[in-house]
């Protein structure tokens, strides 16, 4: 793999997990439980929109030219590199909830990781997206907090939400060949360095949450290196990309 | 006008203590929360701010049904960006309710079972990507001319509320606008998708300010009390005339073949909407008046779990916290 190969494939990574869990946040507009959390939805799911354009921008620059909307709207399912986590479908709030916290945990410390990188371009995203992040994750820890130690019914339901998603959990520290290159050019951590930070910062909002973690390493994979993606990617790129492969070239 | 056939409430009160009241809204004094107001200036405000919050909330869902589908990454923060906008006004506006006396909880539940109306155009389907600049262009368009004015109601709060609504409203136009007009210039289908959007949007846009003034029985004190700024029919002609320019920069034909400038009058002539059809939407039977209400209920009540539990949690953090102390 050449480095602009593995360069690409790791903005892809940044970009997908962003736009596919940003639309998958963007289907509750309208639907929320409360109005503040509709627009902290929202608003969530727009800065997440917002970071998707600058990832994929600079990986279609890599990419000899594409625009971020090319990548976002004329991939198929095989060719996104998302983690599974966010292609996941919405559930119940909690489980929408509970996977944005499990996501911006992550997002936080590797964001906090790649304001360091010796790719200026991807610090300065970084920079831009880690100020947001900061504030997703507040959010999501106090309502993960919030609904685990609330009612009987909102910790069964946190919790039930905390054990289906789990197993989609360990793959954001899962380590391949670009995310080796991207770690000896300094440009991206290890993955697997981000791990201990990660169990202690989701342990400590769970425990407070009164949440048990399944006591299960297993994890789910085929997402970032676009293996094998679950079903449901397909079915929301379908709605995604609609317009775009029914009226080809057309300029909206 | 997202408020359409707010009916005033009659007030029986003493006349020295009207006279006063009527007297400071004449000055164009504000007033405020605290202030002595008539029970049915009470009432009627409520109806009115209640009527436009739960526009605010249904009308999310007509644009958020196109979200997940927009045309590229612009056009869908845009719009995200609008709808969570028009949370923000309704959150807003529930506030200023709040104020005369009507809890949020309490005027939700009278939206959600069919006690309080909102705006007859959110029963209107978003058929296709052309509809969302639709409803930018023209059901903004036609809020704005209602509410502009009312940034000068005499309640204090719903003025002010108005005052934040108008600055994003006006920029929600021109998006849609601009929306709208990349699709008059694009492709033949895409320009036939926007002639359709005007097509279905037009009449609907129309009857968003109301019956026509000579059916229109609550205005008069409503306009004495400077809840109601103008008349409908002078906004309608006001919406007509500001509209007729833009169709035809974008090359777009008005749905109406009585539609002509008429210069003694300095107005343009054009076609009543059809009356019968306003009413069947009021009465609940417009396109999508169903959907619409089930998907509030349902938002509602999928969520009580949620409003319950962070209720509890807050309590039991309440609880601790004077435990502590």
């Amino acid at each position: 793999m050449t480095s602009d190969e593995a360069f690409k494939q790791f903005l892809l990574r940044m970009g997908d997990n962003t736009l596919i869990l940003g639309h998958r946040v963007s289907e509750w507009c309208g639907h929320a439980p409360v109005l503040e959390e509709d627009i902290a939805l929202a608003n969530t799911a727009l800065d997440l929109i917002g970071q998707t354009q600058m990832w994929l921008a600079l990986a279609g620059e890599v990419d000899g030219g594409k625009s971020a909307d090319d990548l976002a709207y004329l991939r198929d399912a095989w060719d996104f590199r998302n983690v599974l986590l966010v292609e996941v479908p919405n559930g119940d709030f909690g489980r929408t909830i509970m996977r944005q916290f499990l996501f911006d945990a992550w997002h936080s410390i590797m964001l906090g990781r790649l304001i360091k990188s010796s790719d200026d371009r991807v610090a300065a995203i970084a920079a831009k997206a880690s100020k947001e992040v900061a504030y997703h994750l507040e959010r999501s820890s106090d309502t993960v907090v919030g609904l685990g130690d609330g009612t009987d019914e909102s910790h069964a339901r946190m919790q039930a939400a905390l054990d289906y998603l789990w197993p989609y959990v360990g793959e954001m520290f899962a380590c391949d060949a670009v995310d080796e290159q991207m770690a000896a050019a300094a440009i991206a951590p290890d993955p697997a360095d981000l791990r201990d930070e990660y169990d202690a910062l989701v342990g400590k909002v769970l425990t407070e949450a009164t949440l048990t973690i399944p006591d299960n390493r297993f994890a789910h994979k085929g997402g970032r290196d676009g293996r094998m993606h679950t079903e449901h990617l397909g079915h929301l790129l379908t709605q995604m990309q609609w317009l775009q492969r029914a009226y080809p070239g057309a300029s909206w | 006008m997202y408020a359409q056939m707010v009916q005033s409430e009659a007030t029986e009160e003493d006349p020295a203590k009207l006279g006063e009241f009527q007297a400071k809204i004449d000055a164009d004094i504000k007033i405020e929360p605290k202030d002595w107001m008539p029970q049915g200036y009470r009432k009627t405000l409520i109806r009115q701010i209640g009527q436009h919050a739960h526009s605010e909330i249904v009308g999310q869902l007509p644009e958020a049904n196109w979200i997940t589908r927009a045309p590229t990454l612009e056009r869908k923060a845009i719009l995200l960006a609008k709808v969570q906008d028009e949370a923000g006004h309704g959150l807003y506006l529930y506030c200023a309710a709040e104020t005369l006396g009507v809890s949020r909880d309490e005027i939700t539940e009278m939206l959600l079972d069919g006690r309080m109306k909102y705006s007859s155009i959110f029963n209107y389907p978003t058929l296709t990507w052309a509809d969302v600049g639709a409803v930018g262009w023209l059901v903004d368009g036609a809020a704005i001319m209602n509410q502009v004015p009312l940034q000068r109601t005499s309640y204090g709060p719903y003025s002010r509320a108005m005052i934040r609504i108008c600055k994003e409203e006006s920029f929600h136009q021109r998006q849609g606008y601009d929306a709208i007009r990349k699709m008059a210039e694009g492709t033949a289908e895409q320009r036939r998708m926007a002639q359709d959007a005007l097509n279905r949007f037009w009449y609907p846009s129309l009857m968003m300010f109301g019956p026509s003034d000579k059916d229109s029985v609550h205005s008069a004190q409503s306009m004495a009390w400077k809840i109601k700024m103008n008349t409908n029919d002078e906004l309608r002609q006001k919406f007509v005339d500001q509209t007729v320019p833009q169709a035809e920069y974008l090359g777009l034909t008005i749905p109406d073949p009585q539609l002509k400038w008429n210069e003694d009058r300095g107005h343009y002539d054009f076609s009543e909407p059809d009356w019968a059809e306003f009413f069947d939407v009021i009465k609940g039977n417009g396109p999508c008046n169903v959907d619409r209400l089930a998907a509030r209920n349902k938002a509602w009540d999928d969520g009580q779990w949620v409003r319950d539990g962070l209720l509890a949690h807050a309590k039991k953090k309440r609880a601790g916290k004077v435990a502590a102390e």
